[in-house]
């Protein structure tokens, strides 16, 4: 499904991205952990399509398309979804009204009708039942004076509603509480089928005591290190990533 | 033009659309340029207007040929010529047949993107419409529904041959003649507008609306309004601006009063969207506009504008709060894009005792445009416990624009309480990719993150007014975001 191929990339005159080579597949879960500065946020802002990056070589594709020189909202039509790090707030908007644009703009994209109220209002409910939202939340204006949790929980209800082809969580875990953790990660593991694939981005093992990996890899200094299956990352979580350093500077 | 009946409107309406731009093919009447004691005299003349009017007329002139042009305003424009303009333009007769050809497409674009036509309005929302096509009012719809209820909705011109006492009782009372430059020069040469009375304790029963449009090349605008609202009535009353495209700055120098007796409630409300010049400044309306609403015991009058329109806009809704426990509110969206310059607000003047205030002002500026909030809030010895609250916020995109936020605080009395508020934020980028990556393109973003932060206003719209508002504001700032 994704395929990133030789991906270099630079802000300013500084290289975060070192030649990322991936390759994500429908029903699997990738987790990519490595410590602060590793370019694991870069990472996803670019598959996402932020332009604050510049690409200078190499590819992304998604199922078999080319999506590198695509806008941002191009990329989201195609079904790539990004649950931000750190989720933007917009005064007066409320949830409800930003889901109903996303949903109807992504329809139009796709030369669909615009979903009908009734339908929307079903989907609504139904989603915000599965994260265990209370619905009066949903009235408030996106993200302004939510909790850490309640912006996080909030990603997820987006994911569950936009039902992306791939979705990459950037260290959605930072900020949970373990109960809120725990109704995030069921929620997503819900949402998870053979027809979509998810990238997990974290620093902690925690996360994933939740969402199983299928695969974990370990980005450091721009470039994927290490790749294996779940217990890597219980490795991580014993050795720290001093291990990692240290094999790569010998 | 007497013979022209409502049923004649109605077929006019239903024939063609009503578009904004059309500089409609109409064979006008209209008066050389120049203004002095004869011109003057022959619009009243032409208006058929008693004598007390004509000498009211004239006393306004007087006053303005000794009034200079006021420069306090944060706009900078080439002051007009008050020479070279006509003052009275009415239509002979309407022609079915526009043309097309004299509009910027640009103009039409925008109307079509807006997709309002008067008939569209009229039918689904229940409005009653007195449009004023330049200067003479062509047409009064649902007369007789307000008929019965004794409401009295109509041209000022009517209304002065035929409720000579009321207008003459109460015109000038709330903006007097001299009150400044442009409300004096209003006085002297208003050649149409609407006038409107509720009778003791009745609640219209509709909006009531008026939609202006400036057309003849080169002549300004001067409308009057007068609106009274007897004891313990309700009116709401929608003022609707569009303008077609002009390379020559048009004036427009209106005056609005206002009168809430006891226990009145009046809701006027504004879209403004006169023609703003091109982008590159060329061009555009000059809106010089003196609104003021008087207001007695207990009585409520509330001010919502949208103005997105015009080249320069200086303009001040005020409310003067008279009566024991009156209450004046200002709700306020200023947008100006390209060139515009906008300097608007509001004064609350603070009479009566506990007396309120509420101002919540909304500048939003892009592209090279000056955005100024001005607002006093003056209390008068005499009003114990007199409150105030203030909010102005201002949302800037991108770095050649400018916001200003010039706030007047006078308080004669120690009981009262003023609250001022104000926040400038700029749209980020940060904003604007987060709602691309959910799939919302940037424009439709701008659109959502500003109709976001005019929500407080827009929520004070009547609910059809609101629709078409979101879409002004959208259309205003397209292509405002590179």
């Amino acid at each position: 499904m994704l395929s990133i191929k030789n991906l270099h990339a630079s802000i300013g005159d500084k290289e975060i991205l070192k030649g990322i080579n991936l390759e994500v597949k429908a029903g699997e879960i990738h987790a990519i952990m490595g410590p602060n500065g590793a370019g694991k946020s870069t990472l996803s802002a670019i598959i996402a399509g932020n332009e604050n990056y510049e690409v200078t070589e190499g590819e992304i594709f998604l199922d078999n398309e080319d999506i590198s020189e695509l806008a941002p909202e191009e990329r989201a039509h195609k079904g790539v979804f990004l649950s931000f790090q750190y989720p933007v707030e917009i005064p007066g908007v409320s949830v409800t009204n930003f889901m109903r644009t996303a949903i109807n703009e992504t329809r139009k994209a796709n030369k669909l009708e615009e979903m009908p109220a009734n339908e929307m209002l079903k989907v609504i409910r139904e989603k915000s039942e599965l994260l265990e939202i209370d619905r009066k939340f949903l009235s408030r204006s996106l993200n302004e004076g939510f909790s850490g949790g309640e912006k996080k929980r909030n990603e997820i209800f987006q994911m569950a509603m936009l039902e992306p082809k791939l979705a990459i969580l950037d260290e959605t875990d930072s900020g949970l509480d373990i109960d809120a953790l725990r109704i995030v990660a069921n929620g997503v593991n819900k949402l998870k089928s053979d027809k979509n694939a998810i990238i997990v981005i974290t620093h902690y093992q925690r996360l994933l005591d939740y969402i199983v990996p299928d695969f974990v890899h370990v980005l450091y200094n721009g470039r994927i290190v290490k790749s294996g299956d779940a217990s890597l990352a219980h490795e991580l979580e014993d050795k720290g990533y001093d291990w990692i350093k240290q094999e790569q500077e010998a | 033009m007497s013979k022209y009946t409502e049923d004649d409107l109605k077929i006019e309406l239903e024939t063609k659309e009503y578009e904004y731009g059309f500089y409609t093919n109409i064979e006008s009447d209209t008066f050389p340029i120049g203004l002095n004691e004869d011109i003057v005299r022959a619009i009243s003349l032409r208006k058929e207007e008693p004598q007390w009017m004509t000498d009211w007329r004239l006393e306004a002139f007087r006053a303005w040929e000794q009034m200079i042009e006021p420069e306090w305003a944060n706009v900078k424009y080439a002051k007009p010529d008050f020479q070279a303009i006509s003052y009275y333009s009415a239509p002979k007769a309407i022609d079915p047949n526009k043309s097309l050809d004299d509009v910027d497409p640009e103009l039409l674009e925008m109307y079509k993107k807006l997709g309002i036509s008067v008939d569209e309005q009229k039918m689904m929302n229940n409005v009653a419409m007195d449009i004023v096509v330049d200067s003479v009012s062509v047409a009064t719809t649902f007369k007789k529904t307000l008929g019965e209820k004794g409401i009295i909705f109509m041209s000022i011109s009517e209304a002065i041959k035929e409720h000579p006492e009321l207008v003459r009782k109460h015109l000038g009372t709330v903006v007097p003649q001299k009150d400044n430059f442009y409300a004096a020069l209003n006085s002297a040469v208003f050649s149409d507008g609407s006038f409107c009375y509720i009778p003791k304790g009745v609640k219209c029963p509709m909006e009531l609306s008026t939609y202006f449009r400036i057309n003849q090349a080169g002549t300004g605008q001067f409308e009057r309004t007068l609106v009274i609202a007897d004891e313990g009535s309700y009116v709401s009353y929608l003022e609707g601006c569009t303008a077609p495209s002009r390379d020559e700055n048009q004036l427009h120098a209106a005056v609005v009063e206002l009168i809430a007796l006891d226990d009145a409630e009046i809701k006027y409300s504004t879209v403004q969207n006169w023609y703003p010049g091109n982008k590159e400044g060329k061009g555009g309306v000059f809106n010089f506009v003196t609104k003021r609403g008087w207001c007695e015991k207990n009585a409520k009058i509330s001010w919502t504008q949208v103005e997105t329109g015009s080249a320069v806009t200086w303009k001040y809704p005020s409310c003067v709060l008279k009566g024991d426990n009156s209450v004046g509110e200002f709700y306020s969206i200023a947008v100006t894009n390209n060139f515009q310059q906008a300097d608007t607000g509001t004064k609350m003047i603070h009479l009566g005792k506990n007396t309120k205030s509420t101002i919540i002002s909304k500048g939003i500026s892009a592209g090279k445009s000056q955005n100024s909030y001005r607002g006093l809030v003056k209390i008068g010895p005499n009003a114990e416990n007199a409150r105030n609250f203030s909010q102005c916020d201002s949302l800037l995109m991108g770095n050649n624009c400018g916001a200003h936020t010039f706030p007047y605080i006078e308080s004669k009395n120690p009981s009262a309480k003023i609250e001022h508020e104000a926040t400038t934020s700029k749209i980020g980028e940060d904003q604007v990719f987060y709602c691309n990556q959910r799939g919302i393109p940037t424009e439709k973003a701008i659109a959502l993150i500003v109709n976001g932060f005019s929500k407080d206003v827009l929520n004070k719209l009547p609910m059809e007014f609101a629709v078409e508002a979101q879409k002004l504001l959208e259309i205003s700032l397209e292509g405002s975001v590179g």
